[in-house]
């Protein structure tokens, strides 16, 4: 039994250098993010811009925590945690170099090897190598140890077949890195499980965009006919594809990107309630979304802090992602009642755009990076019930 | 230092059977004198006053401690009034805090959820943003009627109010939120630790409920809104202050009663019925959490504020507005 878990969360202070910093990166916003409707940037990181992301790592910010000798920022996980609290708060497109920033840069320089390193981690520094990730596929997905995807030793290198689905960006990526069998069968579960980089231009891939509700193309599917990879696309070790895609999805969900992907949608609404006044029961509601994410990035605060020390709070950081998509699909579903509230009123149509993208879009923010399902087991596991 | 101290006298006083004995109207003299005669009540007030001069920090573990045991006195309350007091000495006996009184016609003032009302000596009253210290001897006190609440409303007539003894009444409003905050992230914690205890230890189906993947899930949820209404506690208690600033204790409170109908409904469907037993201890902490969640106004009342700050503030986003105004 334990319920040291919830010691993790005491109150902890962004350092003063990462509030400096602050400054830096909303000058840099203020002249080279491009102003967008709300509806855009509603987009936030499912916002795709390479010439943004570009101008980004002009200067210095792709790669934020990858060492400076790869061209990397160097910066400590509460600068990360400034410069995405920013970008997300503003609605910036970072999709382009999101995922490569974010746990493929950091995957390979965890894993990698020198040559990997040299190869990969300077161009994803300079904003020209764009990665997705391949997990899901059709018959895999929150159960993800079934992967079928297989790659085969041939001379030379590997020879890959199977299916990946749900890949977010994979037809605008360079390259993905994918979870693949190695040996054995499905049945393995974790055994016999890789991961291998792979350059999506090789010949016998198909990618298929696939559109959303929202009339996007943000994921995609991606079939593998006999790819023909070399030996250097296995990043890691052979059979620890298990490990290293945890300690990858460990990054993935620690950010404070699971708190603010509805935050555009806040504000546009706040500055209509400013325009046209608004009823005691709009200010409560405003008023409790604004108490809820004072307390949500306290949360968060207190993951990075732990990330900041060299830990690897896992645990801690499904916990606030579970509590903190709650409140990113709680905004556009509390608002959508309120604007509504009187029919005889019209709805500022920029404000409804970004509404109803919101609307339709939030069931993912579940989904991504792991479903509650799986993000409320592994707190049990913390809990000590499993 | 203190905190141990205190968490030593409490596990030690403030057992499950003498808060029932002090519910039932017997006498909280002995638990009182406990605290009193060690000086505890004296933390904030000033060190040349003879206090500790603990600032909100410091003090904030200490009220966290008594939510968790279900103090049954109000120290909590009468170690804030040294705070707001400042320099006039404290009256002897129990303080409680009164953050929302009114003056009637006719003179009177009247306060209509006065927490210990029932047993607390003197009321320290936010009249009309006057600080008023009243005798609660002089008072009619209506006892709620509420089974083991010590909350009453008082009413003092006109000849028993003497002169404000400060002008920062509204003071009194907001330490009495953020203390209530505090006492809520303390019996959250209590009721999360009985509860993952029991999961663990009752066997249905032959094996503990605990393994049950459903019932872990809602102790999952279960954790996620103690974490938020410990952390969202915590920030009404900055460093280096000594009353707590308006909208972090509003965020305080707001936050952490929004979390008491899921973790004290979860706590009791896990338990079964058995939780809800006057022998078994889970109501002792459970009927405080619906008590506090009231007490100085509720997330209706404080979120409300809250979001006419942001409403009447420039900040061109409500991060920014939380970043500059609350955290």
């Amino acid at each position: 039994m334990s319920t040291q878990l919830l010691e993790a969360f005491r109150l902890a202070q962004l350092p003063a250098e990462a509030q400096a910093f602050r400054a830096q990166v909303r000058e840099f916003l203020a002249t080279d993010l491009e102003p967008a409707a709300p509806a855009l940037r509603a987009r936030s990181w499912m916002g795709f811009d390479a010439a943004f992301s570009r101008r980004l790592a002009a200067r210095g910010w792709v790669g934020i925590t990858l060492p400076s000798r790869y061209g990397g920022a160097g910066l400590d996980a509460f600068r990360r945690f400034v410069l995405v609290e920013e970008m997300l708060a503003a609605g910036a497109p970072v999709a382009a170099h999101w995922i490569a920033d974010r746990q493929s840069g950091p995957l390979i320089n965890k894993f990698g090897t020198e040559a990997q390193k040299d190869f990969y981690l300077p161009r994803i520094c300079r904003g020209e190598a764009f990665f997705c990730i391949g997990m899901s596929e059709p018959n895999a997905g929150s159960d993800l140890a079934s992967v079928r995807t297989r790659a085969t030793r041939v001379a030379g290198g590997w020879r890959l077949t199977g299916r990946k689905i749900w890949t977010t960006n994979a037809h605008r990526s360079h390259y993905m890195i994918a979870l693949v069998r190695t040996s054995g069968a499905p049945e393995d579960r974790q055994g016999g499980l890789s991961q291998l980089i792979v350059d999506l231009s090789l010949p016998g891939i198909g990618i298929r965009p696939i559109a959303d509700l929202t009339g996007d193309a943000h994921f995609s599917e991606v079939t593998f006919d006999d790819v023909l990879l070399g030996d250097d696309a296995l990043i890691g070790d052979e059979g620890s594809g298990w490990m290293q895609v945890n300690a990858e999805l460990a990054f993935e969900r620690s950010g404070p990107e699971r708190l603010y992907s509805s935050v555009v949608l806040l504000d546009a609404w706040m500055a209509s309630l400013r325009k046209t006044g608004c009823s005691a029961s709009d200010a409560a509601l405003l008023g409790g979304f604004t108490t809820q994410l004072a307390t949500l990035r306290s949360l968060s605060v207190a993951v990075t802090a732990k990330l900041a020390r060299g830990e690897s709070p896992v645990v801690e950081a499904a916990l606030v992602k579970d509590i903190g998509t709650e409140f990113e699909q709680a905004i556009p579903a509390a608002i959508e009642a309120a604007v509504a509230a009187d029919p005889s009123c019209a709805v500022d149509p920029e404000l409804h755009r970004t509404l109803a993208y919101l609307s339709q879009i939030s069931p993912t923010f579940s989904l991504r990076g792991g479903t509650r399902e799986i993000l409320r087991g592994m707190i049990a596991r913390g809990l000590g019930l499993r | 230092m203190f905190t141990e101290a205190i968490e030593a006298i409490l596990v030690d006083q403030c057992t499950p059977a003498a808060i029932r004995a002090i519910e039932n109207g017997g006498s909280p003299a002995a638990l009182w004198r406990a605290l009193a005669d060690n000086g505890f009540l004296e933390l904030m007030a000033s060190e040349a006053a003879g206090g500790a001069g603990l600032e909100l920090d410091a003090i904030f573990p200490i009220f966290v401690a008594f939510g968790r045991h279900a103090l049954p006195v109000p120290a909590a309350q009468s170690i804030a009034a040294r705070a707001l007091l400042r320099d006039v000495a404290a009256p002897p006996g129990m303080v409680t805090l009164a953050g929302h009184a009114r003056r009637e016609a006719h003179g009177c003032v009247s306060a209509a959820h006065v927490a210990f009302g029932a047993i607390a000596d003197h009321a320290l009253a936010n009249v009309d943003g006057a600080l008023v210290l009243l005798d609660c001897a002089k008072a009619e006190r209506t006892p709620t009627g509420v089974r083991g609440s010590q909350a009453a409303a008082l009413r003092w007539p006109r000849e028993a109010i003497g002169v404000p003894v400060g002008d920062n009444g509204s003071e009194v409003a907001v330490f009495g939120a953020a203390l209530h905050a505090a006492a809520m992230a303390g019996a959250m914690e209590r009721l999360f630790a009985m509860t993952l205890g029991y999961c663990n230890d009752r066997v249905q189906f032959g094996k503990a409920i605990g393994k049950f993947q459903s019932i872990q899930h809602q102790l999952s949820v279960m954790a996620e809104h103690v974490a938020c209404a410990g952390v969202a506690a915590e920030l009404a208690f900055e460093v280096g202050a000594r009353i707590p600033a308006l909208l972090a204790a509003a965020t305080a409170k707001a936050r952490t009663s929004a979390s008491v109908p899921l973790v004290a409904s979860t706590a009791h469907a896990l338990h079964g019925a058995i939780g809800v037993t006057e022998e078994f201890d889970l109501q002792l902490y459970s009927r405080r959490l619906h008590e506090w969640r009231m007490a100085d106004g509720s997330e209706a009342w404080w979120n409300r504020i809250v979001g006419e700050a942001v409403l009447g503030h420039g900040a061109p986003s409500v991060l920014q507005f939380v970043m500059e105004e609350i955290l």
